[in-house]
């Protein structure tokens, strides 16, 4: 210990003498990062307590014994955009290429619970994922995709159940078995009010509809996670580190509280709930912030909800290298940007990555954007080395303090949401929006004075050829169209009405929908003529817009 | 006579809801001097259009994200030429392909603004472009 002290200060005298620039060190959240991470920076940190073993509480080190040794992290790439047809041919190119898990990007009217033939849908059709009105779409998107033999994750929210009851359809008719699925839903409304607003209902209608999954996926799709609480777009609207942390983990805490609430064992629903962190710039944060994530869990589900099942107190989580940092200037450098923070992800352990392509700040990937970024998973995965290890920055001086102190600021965040009355009361207040925007104006103001530099951007900034993106045209609006057409003409309309009428019948009580919902979908009834029957009985939410 | 303050009506069109670019630029022109009215979340051009004719405003900032530019910008220049309000600025922000910014330019988009646009450089710009209309 004297040595070590000695060496410490001996470092410091050193570093005094040395040279400084004169910038701030911070992370890119603003957190402050000293010169040097020393023992004395882990004094009260104890190895067996904070640190444990790959695979055991508190996880901090991953949540398998052999980590990447035993399986690599699934390499699921986000895609979606115009028809099903056009998707589904993406999807199997993907497969083809290598990539393990598919994820359903869906259309703007899709994820709002419009028909692509809605005024509201005009210019937004197919556009920034795959239009989805009815079951009929959701057959044409995995046309000669075995259900049964993929995991596919999707992306949709507010009419999460409506397009889980589809998929569920789908693999019915291929023969697959429900208890075999496996997949994830979003399915996470909390954030949708907080950062990405794409919400349709009021919370407590919503968080039924959730509750509803949980509740019948314990009993029928033992495989599937009915949710992926997600930070990721929190982080995308301008939050820090520990913001996207705190709230995300405050989110998962109220799913289990209504879980409970419904009567659910907690150990019968929470190992199948599953989470979503944004992969920003900054290394070393984004790592502690993973790692964090696993240890805040577990005690959280051991202390606050009492679980006793291993599996409810490990953090599985998926990562998303950070949309907004890339750039439309110089856009290869998003090629490198995605490289870093796809190696802070599977150094922080994540189970499934989705790197970003580099044309995305100008348009939805090309193929050839879409493979590159799932090459630089593979690099990381077969060239680096990386994988050779669990947690093989664990016990890194610095890498052990930023844990703690990501840890610790986002406690401080719960303990505050706790006492406002929980995630819903927070929310109605404003109180996360506010200090996302807070943060976000932060960090824009710092990029504007060049405290942070962005390359390429306010920094080395250079002439450039205009870059080839996909351009997807409005003939899909008109492909979309002419099918609801023929599907409203061609099913029985009788029968519709009837699901409709039954769906809300089942709203105004206290019924799990999904049941009704699966009969809706399979008689053709459309995303669009659900969620208006579900806004009829719900109403719609409105925010109040802070600026 | 004190000198007039711009006025700058911030707009998201289309169901997208990603805000945080729509929330940074209304707060900068607002630290700016500006007078600034924020329309909150999926506003048809029907509303954007009604909006800025009873703000009466300068300046119209619409964001978009979805790749729904090409439908909502002429649609909502239509509108203000029908309400005789061509002399109002309209400027976009979002993710634009560079092809299609002629396009939006030819409809009457006054600027297009891509990620990475510093805000001092749309205050300078909203500044040096509005006419003085006292």
């Amino acid at each position: 210990m004297s040595d070590e002290k000695l060496a410490n200060s001996s470092a410091e005298i050193e570093a005094l003498r040395s040279p400084r620039r004169p910038v701030r060190f911070t992370t890119v959240s603003g957190h402050p990062i000293r010169q040097l991470y020393a023992p004395a920076d882990l004094a009260n940190w104890d190895p067996q307590r904070d640190l444990g073993q790959p695979g055991e509480p508190p996880y901090t080190r991953g949540i398998h014994p052999t980590m990447y040794r035993g399986r690599l992290w699934t390499m699921r790439q986000f895609a979606g955009f115009g028809t099903a047809e056009d998707t589904n041919a993406r999807f199997r190119y993907l497969l083809a290429q290598g990539q393990t898990g598919l994820s359903v990007a869906f259309d703007l009217p899709s994820l709002m619970g419009y028909d692509s033939d809605h005024s509201l849908s005009r210019g937004e059709v197919g556009k920034c994922g795959v239009a989805v009105s009815s079951l009929a779409d959701m057959e044409a998107l995995f046309d000669r995709i075995p259900l049964a033999e993929v995991t596919t994750s999707m992306t949709i929210n507010s009419p999460a159940a409506i397009i889980w009851a589809m998929y569920l359809a789908v693999a019915e008719k291929q023969g697959a078995d429900w208890k075999l699925l496996s997949g994830t839903l979003q399915n996470d409304i909390l954030k949708e009010y907080i950062a990405q607003k794409e919400y349709i209902y009021p919370p407590e209608p919503s968080l039924r509809l959730v509750i509803d999954t949980f509740e019948f996926g314990t009993r029928h799709t033992p495989r599937f996670n009915p949710i992926s609480i997600s930070g990721y777009h929190i982080r995308e609207a301008g939050s820090t580190a520990i913001q996207e942390l705190a709230f995300t983990l405050r989110d998962g805490i109220e799913y289990i509280e209504r879980g409970m609430r419904r009567g659910l064992a907690v150990d019968d629903f929470a190992p199948r709930l599953s989470f979503f962190f944004n992969a920003h710039n900054d290394f070393f944060e984004e790592i502690a912030k993973y790692r964090a994530a696993r240890r805040i869990w577990q005690r959280e589900m051991r202390e606050r909800f009492g679980a006793k099942n291993p599996r409810s107190w490990a953090l599985r989580f998926h990562a998303q290298t950070a949309g907004c940092s890339l750039t439309a200037q110089q856009p290869y450098n998003n090629v490198v940007r995605t490289a870093i923070q796809a190696l802070a992800a599977v150094m922080g352990g994540t189970q499934s990555l989705h790197t970003n392509s580099l044309d995305e700040a100008w348009a939805l990937p090309t193929e050839f954007a879409a493979t590159l970024a799932l090459r630089t998973q593979q690099i990381i995965a077969y060239e680096s080395g990386v994988t050779n290890t669990a947690d093989p920055l664990g016990g890194s001086y610095f890498v052990e303090g930023l844990t703690n102190e990501v840890e610790q600021g986002a406690r401080e965040y719960i303990q505050k949401i706790d006492a406002l009355g929980g995630m819903v009361a927070a929310i109605e207040r404003s109180y996360p929006q506010r200090e996302i925007a807070e943060a976000s104006y932060r960090y824009q103001q710092a990029v504007d004075r060049k405290e942070k530099i962005i390359v390429g951007v306010n920094e080395y900034v250079s002439e450039e050829k205009p870059l080839e993106v996909l351009q997807i045209d409005e003939s899909v609006a008109l492909r979309q169209a002419q099918r609801l057409r023929r599907l409203r003409d061609e099913r029985s309309g009788q029968e519709v009405r009837r699901r409709l009428d039954g769906l809300m019948r089942a709203a105004e009580g206290t019924d799990n929908l999904m049941p009704h919902l699966y009969e809706a979908v399979k008689a053709y009834a459309t995303l669009g003529e659900i969620c208006d029957a579900l806004r009829t009985v719900f109403g719609a939410y409105e925010e109040v817009a802070i600026t | 006579m004190p000198e007039h303050k711009i006025r700058v009506l911030i707009a998201k069109p289309g169901l997208d809801g990603h805000d945080r670019g729509a929330k940074i630029i209304a707060r900068a022109l607002r630290d700016a001097g500006m007078e600034v009215i924020y329309t909150g979340l999926r506003q048809t051009p029907e509303m954007i259009a009604s909006a800025a004719e009873q703000e009466d405003v300068d300046v119209i900032g619409l964001s978009i994200l979805s790749g729904a530019h090409n439908t909502l910008c002429p649609q909502l220049m239509g509108l203000l030429r029908a309400k005789h309000m061509d002399d109002v600025t309209v400027l976009v922000g979002g993710i634009i392909p560079e092809a299609d910014i002629p396009g939006l330019k030819k409809a009457g988009i006054a600027e297009v603004f891509l990620p990475g646009t510093s805000t001092q450089e749309i205050v300078d710009f909203v500044r040096s472009h509005v006419r003085n209309r006292d």
